[in-house]
């Protein structure tokens, strides 16, 4: 299988390069300890053009992604963005997004961002509900036409300014304002995956090598992404759901607070009785006490060994110097500071359940 | 880019490198290893007096990003692991074939170094 290429993939200078959701990505410039400290200290920038660009116009644009997506969309303003969940009739997590509200001036009124690798998949799904449910929209994949970049850090407004006509401290995080940024017409969203301030970019893939070019600090790979949104606890697809491989609803997930109940949407019943009930598990932090390193699939016992769960994602944290994971856990265990075990090659390793995020962000 | 390759060294096709004194063989991973790793932070080692055998895994090396088996390249008893990686993991990365060193091992039959690689082998290997 061919894999599918980014718009920057030409301006890279010898990273090493990956297959993400089925698209040939960087995973390391440098190191990822040295890109995540890049961002956590200074600022960096991300290559996501991988990510789905999904655009929806029309009369009825509200109305078909308020019932694709689990929160408020009609809640948006011109130019404002939320996070949502995608679910299935059973409230499944199919994927999960940022919808934008198009600020004044562009073509189209929406904008959603689902996963690498989604974008076909959750075009059609808007394009069959349009169709069943007779709405008038039209649903666009733009993931080959867009590319999309992100700039995180203290440093990243600063650098910013110095490349764009908008009035950066006029943008509130979770909002999207349309300007140039190296003289490239874009899309600057305050939204990112790193818990650091920062700003994500769109602009055409024709121009995407300018304005990369333009944003003059650390280049950062998926690596330090992973590594910079663990430590945030943000939920990465594949990993903390997936449809068949761990399906979760946005309760489980910890994202109860994307369900807004009082709309209409796929998986909205079902979903209204697990916020009634209660979910059996949840997601929570964990932090390794022994030394070692859990890793996605590692099961997670209690002390006297019993299975409870299984590690999603783990890393060595680069900020706490520690070892982190997110697991699902049944909800008697979710309590900060309720000691587990997680099971690394055959031996128990002490460890305790903490809140997300890791870091004081 | 072009790795370290010291020509004193035997290497295993799976990136360890061993240096013989006397009788002792000291094992570590190369500068290759340490630059496909990546920042390694973790280091799991046998304990002085455990038995290894050439081909079997003898510890374990994570990265950020990664887990790997590391191999013993001759077989006999470990006299010394270097224990200074357990709190400062990131020697590997930094000076793969001096502090960053992993097991020291008494050679328990000296005919298994023949099956090694030597410098101009190994370095064909990763090129």
């Amino acid at each position: 299988m061919t894999l599918r290429e980014s718009p920057l993939a030409g301006v890279y200078d010898d990273p090493t390069l990956t297959d993400f959701g089925g698209w040939e990505m960087p995973v390391e410039f440098d190191s990822i300890r040295a890109e995540h400290t890049a961002v956590r200290e200074v600022c960096g920038k991300f290559d996501v053009s991988h990510m789905g660009q999904v655009t929806v116009s029309g009369p009825d644009a509200m109305a078909l992604t308020q019932r694709l997506t689990t929160n408020d969309v009609s809640s948006l303003d011109r130019g404002d963005a939320q996070y949502a969940a995608i679910t299935d009739d059973d409230g499944i997590m199919l994927d999960d997004t940022v919808v934008y509200r198009l600020p004044a001036g562009t073509d189209d009124d929406y904008l959603f961002v689902p996963n690498a690798g989604h974008d076909g998949e959750m075009t059609e799904r808007w394009a069959s509900h349009r169709d069943e449910w007779g709405l008038t929209a039209t649903v666009t994949n733009r993931t080959e036409a867009y590319a999309m970049m992100a700039l995180q850090g203290p440093d990243a407004p600063t650098l910013l300014a110095a490349e764009t006509d908008l009035a950066l401290d006029d943008i509130a995080r979770f909002e999207v304002a349309r300007g140039t940024v190296a003289g490239v017409d874009s899309l600057v969203a305050r939204t990112g995956y790193t818990g650091e301030v920062g700003f994500e970019i769109l602009c055409p893939s024709a121009d995407a090598e300018r304005l990369w070019t333009a944003l003059d600090c650390q280049p950062c790979g998926l690596g330090a992404r992973d590594t910079l949104r663990l430590e945030m606890g943000f939920l990465l697809s594949g990993q903390e759901f997936h449809p068949t491989d761990e399906p979760r609803t946005p309760y489980e997930a910890d994202i109860g607070w994307t369900v807004a109940l009082d709309t209409e949407f796929v998986g909205r019943d079902a979903l209204a009785a697990v916020q009634r009930e209660g979910a059996r598990e949840r997601l929570v932090g964990l932090e390794l006490l022994d030394r070692g390193v859990p890793r996605h699939g590692y099961e997670v016992t209690d002390e006297a060994g019993e299975p409870l769960g299984h590690v999603t994602s783990g890393t060595m944290s680069p900020t706490l110097g520690a070892p982190i994971a997110l697991a699902y856990l049944p909800t008697d265990y979710t309590e900060p500071d309720t000691p587990v075990r997680v099971v690394i090659r055959g031996e128990p390793k002490e460890a305790r359940t903490r809140a997300t995020p890791f870091i004081d962000r | 880019m072009s790795f370290d390759v010291p020509d004193d060294l035997r290497y295993l096709e799976s990136h360890e490198w061993v240096r013989t004194d006397d009788g002792t063989a000291r094992v570590g991973i190369t500068d290759f290893a340490q630059d496909e790793l990546g920042d390694v932070v973790f280091v799991e080692l046998p304990n002085e007096g455990d038995e290894v055998a050439a081909g079997d895994e003898f510890g374990v090396v994570e990265s950020i990003k990664a887990v790997s088996d590391v191999y013993a390249p001759v077989s006999g008893t470990v006299t010394a692991v270097n224990e200074a990686l357990f709190d400062q993991p990131e020697l590997v990365n930094e000076d793969p074939f001096g502090e960053g060193w992993m097991l020291d091992v008494e050679l328990a039959d000296e005919s298994e170094l023949d099956d090694l690689l030597g410098a101009e082998a190994y370095r064909d290997q990763t090129e």
